[in-house]
């Protein structure tokens, strides 16, 4: 049997992973499927602590984060098109027009 | 048995994240990511629930994913100069800070598991099942769920408001 504890360190594992992307790939994608990374790392944590504890309230809001996940990428693929169509780069580095 | 299966799932997982963070060509890095989508629904029926794991793979990999690749043929992205180019400071800092929160989070996990609320040994068979979710889902959890229903219609306006062809709204 595994315990939770091995779930949670493969979840802090591939959250990390998805940061280390954030914070250094520059394609405007590459950054948004990180941030998918992170979240669906979170929801292995919510659904290991709902089926340990035997409480059904967590896999609700991993419906919920599911929901939202979709949402904020049908969104933000459309502003990097936008982007996209107006700067003609997918490059956050060289989106720098409200750069102080 | 089952950890083996939960080896095998969680190599592959994080396997697939870091091809994921560090291929160069955009559209291997979205099939990468849809490889990891289905070991993380591996990872739920691990845990029994069901139905998250159908969810995961019919929303995730099955939709979201296909969006991404959508949009990488749209933009028809070249690949990148270099993902990790000379030592750059900037870089060094964060891989710094993301491992400083890896051994925290790792610490955390592996000292203080006493203080978490009284858990079965093992998870519950009976509470990922469709019927459970959703009789919890349309009774208490009711209106989150028809709120659900608009955030999602505002997002699909949103977005074709955001990228359709004609860029000078506010002219008129």
């Amino acid at each position: 049997m595994i315990g939770i504890e091995w779930y949670l360190g493969v979840s802090a594992v591939l959250f990390i992973i998805g940061v280390i992307g954030v914070l250094t790939r520059g394609n405007a994608i590459i950054i948004f499927m990180c941030v998918e990374l992170m979240l669906s790392a979170v929801n292995i944590t919510l659904v290991a602590f709902s089926s340990f504890m035997g409480d059904v309230h967590g896999m609700i809001l991993v419906f919920f984060v599911l929901c939202v996940a979709a949402a904020e990428a049908c969104v933000g693929l459309a502003i990097i098109i936008a982007i996209f169509r107006n700067n003609i780069t997918a490059d956050i580095n060289k989106i720098n027009l409200l750069r102080w | 048995m089952e950890t083996f299966f939960f080896v095998f799932i969680s190599t592959l997982a994080i396997g697939t994240a870091l091809a994921m963070v560090i291929s160069k060509n955009t559209v291997n890095s979205a099939l990468f990511m849809v490889l990891h989508m289905l070991s993380v629904a591996g990872f739920y029926t691990l845990l029994n629930a069901q139905f998250l794991a159908v969810i995961q793979i019919l929303v995730y990999a099955g939709a979201i994913m296909v969006l991404f690749l959508f949009v990488i043929m749209l933009l028809n992205l070249d690949e990148d100069e270099k993902v990790v180019s000379k030592i750059d400071f900037k870089q060094l800092i964060s891989f710094t800070l993301a491992l400083v929160v890896l051994a925290q989070l790792l610490y955390i996990t592996g000292n203080y598991a006493g203080v978490l609320p009284e858990l079965t040994g093992e998870p519950i068979a009976a509470v990922g099942t469709v019927e459970a979710i959703g009789d919890e889902l349309f009774t208490t959890f009711l209106l989150p769920f028809e709120v659900t229903a608009i955030l999602l219609t505002a997002a699909v306006v949103g977005a074709m408001l955001l990228a359709q062809k004609t860029s000078n709204v506010i002219d008129e």
